[in-house]
């Protein structure tokens, strides 16, 4: 087949495109994603008991804030980069920011803390089961997110899976806040980041093999 | 574009058309080495071009969109090439430079009309009805028995078999 038979094939009966393709692949995918999340951690992990009156304290809401934040990071970038020739421009520098700003807290918290309880602080009780439980919490999000970038074409494709793993990493940490009872700025900083990271490190992984087009 | 996006077919040739001169100009100075390979490349990224268009955000500039397929699809092209010739690396590629004439389209050296024979009739008949021999969808319907919308669906998806059929094919 020539090229000019090619291209008058491909132009015939093309039926419109709507606009907008990867804000709605994503929304679907978070939609899907996230109540799924949320029912395993139901069902898995239970809602902490004390919800009602851990709404009321500012920590709650700050640790709540970092995952939100860098969700809103990793999605703004996710959506540049399933769109060839889209900058990635700020999403990138969005991401350190509540990662800074909770390693700020942390390190108050620590010096303000007696020596005797820093250690308590940073391993809290559920240090050794918080990062695999985010990573849990993240997989029917980051199966969806990979569902939406397959449907779209990213160029650049570890980068393109990193933020997607980051994006299910997040929102699979937000939905877990809604179980775990840790409160310490020094125990989010590390084992929620960490919890986070994962999920991000095997989107990194699975991107070059997995949303090739 | 954007009016080839919104169904305008010959506005969407157009384009087409353009782009296709330009990728021909971008693979031939970077793939000088390979210019057998060039018409291949052209055709399989104006294919990726189509089926990735709901991609295309018409805030952004058209040129950066189509740049950023076509050095996607070399660099995925260069990628499987070298996996494929790690055992005889031409050390004569710059005397094939001189020996090709690069002013003129090659003849792609695969054929996707033989590509397209491979796809299930569910993807072939409708492409080849609707895209190849012009019917509508109602008429490729009728001679296929198959339902309107599943001939849609069989274009659309047929053109990325196709696709991922060029990309497994050596």
């Amino acid at each position: 087949m020539r090229t000019d038979q090619l291209i008058a094939m491909l132009a015939r009966e093309a039926p419109p495109v709507a606009p907008g393709a990867a804000g709605r692949r994503c929304a679907v995918a978070l939609a899907l994603g996230v109540p799924a999340a949320f029912a395993i951690m139901l069902l898995r992990l239970g809602l902490r008991p004390d919800l009602a009156q851990a709404v009321s304290l500012p920590m709650f809401w700050v640790k709540l804030a970092v995952p939100a934040g860098l969700a809103a990071a990793a999605l703004a970038g996710t959506l540049r980069l399933a769109r060839p020739g889209a900058r990635l421009g700020g999403a990138a520098l969005a991401v350190p920011v509540p990662l800074v700003a909770i390693w700020v807290l942390a390190a108050g918290a620590l010096l303000a803390a007696a020596p005797g309880e820093r250690l308590a602080m940073l391993l809290g009780l559920s240090w050794n089961v918080c990062p695999l439980n985010i990573t849990m919490l993240a997989a029917p999000i980051l199966a969806g997110v990979f569902w939406a970038m397959r449907g779209l074409a990213p160029t650049r494709l570890a980068l393109a899976g990193a933020f997607s793993g980051l994006l299910a990493g997040s929102a699979g940490a937000m939905v877990y806040c809604l179980h775990c009872p840790e409160m310490a700025a020094p125990f989010i900083g590390t084992w929620y980041v960490l919890g986070m990271a994962i999920p991000a490190a095997l989107g990194a992984l699975a991107g070059p093999r997995l949303l090739r087009w | 574009m954007v009016r080839g996006l919104a169904g305008d077919g010959a506005a969407y040739e157009a384009f087409l058309r353009t782009a296709s001169a330009f990728l021909r100009a971008f693979l031939r100075g970077r793939l000088a080495g390979v210019p057998d390979e060039v018409e291949d490349l052209v055709q399989e990224t104006l294919l990726a071009i189509h089926n990735q268009r709901h991609t295309y955000d018409a805030a952004l500039p058209l040129t950066a969109w189509v740049h950023a397929i076509a050095r996607y699809k070399m660099i995925d092209f260069l990628r499987r090439r070298s996996g494929r010739e790690a055992l005889h690396d031409p050390l004569d590629e710059e005397a094939e430079v001189f020996a090709r004439s690069d002013t003129e389209a090659h003849e792609a050296r695969r054929d996707l009309a033989v590509l397209l024979q491979r796809l299930p009739d569910r993807h072939r008949l409708p492409i080849v009805l609707v895209k190849l021999e012009g019917k509508s969808v109602a008429e490729a319907a009728a001679a296929t028995g198959m339902s309107e919308s599943a001939v849609k669906i069989g274009i659309h998806r047929g053109l990325k078999a196709l696709a991922a059929l060029i990309r497994d094919t050596p």
